[in-house]
């Protein structure tokens, strides 16, 4: 079960500068998880509180987590993860 | 600094009075490592707030991956204040993760000035930046303004 990680530029010092990575996964906090193996301090940029960080988007395919199953969305092989940090303020 | 076309702040602002009392936001992308702002897109504000900004995370995925499709990164993220000084707020903060974007806030109070004002954000350090605006770019850039 292999699913392609969009990583952003905030992300990459932790990834070896790389863009997209490969990991496999059966569901979005198993692909977190693989990556805090592989990546670590993946996760505590991702998850706070057993939930996706409000400062991050996570999409599979076209549709963020948050409208589907959270970080237990089901993932497919050949799906795609991309992480973008949500844009906001005050 | 900030390096600006004229009619890129005069969009910005437009839109900010245009939602006003409601806070606006968009982006505008230019060539990647250009530094060099070019084609503004407004975006949604999700929140509708006279407070907080979002952007609507489904339009946000859309215009960053046609970003990345054209070679592109987002060169000015900006926003309105609309009852607040045009200085970044504990939550702009909080939420800026671009160290190469210039953070861009229009005030639509006139209480506090009317002039955009523009910031570098990196780790939590807020850095004011001088806004040089231009009149005109290079002609073939103009045209990709309104790309």
């Amino acid at each position: 079960m292999s699913i392609t990680v969009h990583i952003p530029t905030i992300l990459r010092p932790l990834t070896d500068n790389q863009k997209r990575v490969e990991i496999a996964g059966l569901n979005v906090i198993d692909v977190i998880e693989a990556m805090e193996q592989q990546y670590p301090g993946v996760k505590e940029k991702l998850v706070a509180g057993g939930k996706a960080h409000r400062f991050m988007n996570i999409y599979v395919n076209d549709d963020d987590i948050r409208f589907n199953d959270g970080l237990s969305t089901r993932l497919n092989d050949g799906d795609s993860l991309t992480i973008l940090p949500a844009v906001a303020g005050g | 600094m900030l390096t600006i076309h004229t009619k890129l702040v005069e969009a910005m602002l437009a839109q900010a009075h245009r939602d006003h009392p409601i806070e606006t936001c968009g982006v505008i992308a230019g060539p990647e490592g250009s530094n060099l702002p070019l084609r503004l897109i407004p975006m949604r504000n999700a929140a509708q707030s006279e407070t907080f900004f979002k952007f609507d995370a489904q339009e946000q995925l859309r215009v960053w991956r046609e970003m990345e499709a054209r070679g592109e990164e987002p060169i000015v993220i900006y926003h309105s204040h609309t009852r607040t000084q045009a200085y970044p707020s504990r939550t702009d903060i909080q939420y800026a993760t671009e160290p190469r974007s210039h953070y861009v806030i229009i005030p639509t109070d006139y209480s506090y000035g009317e002039e955009i004002r523009s910031f570098r954000i990196c780790d939590g350090m807020v850095t004011e930046e001088r806004v040089r605006m231009l009149n005109s770019y290079e002609s073939n850039l103009e045209l990709a303004m309104v790309a």
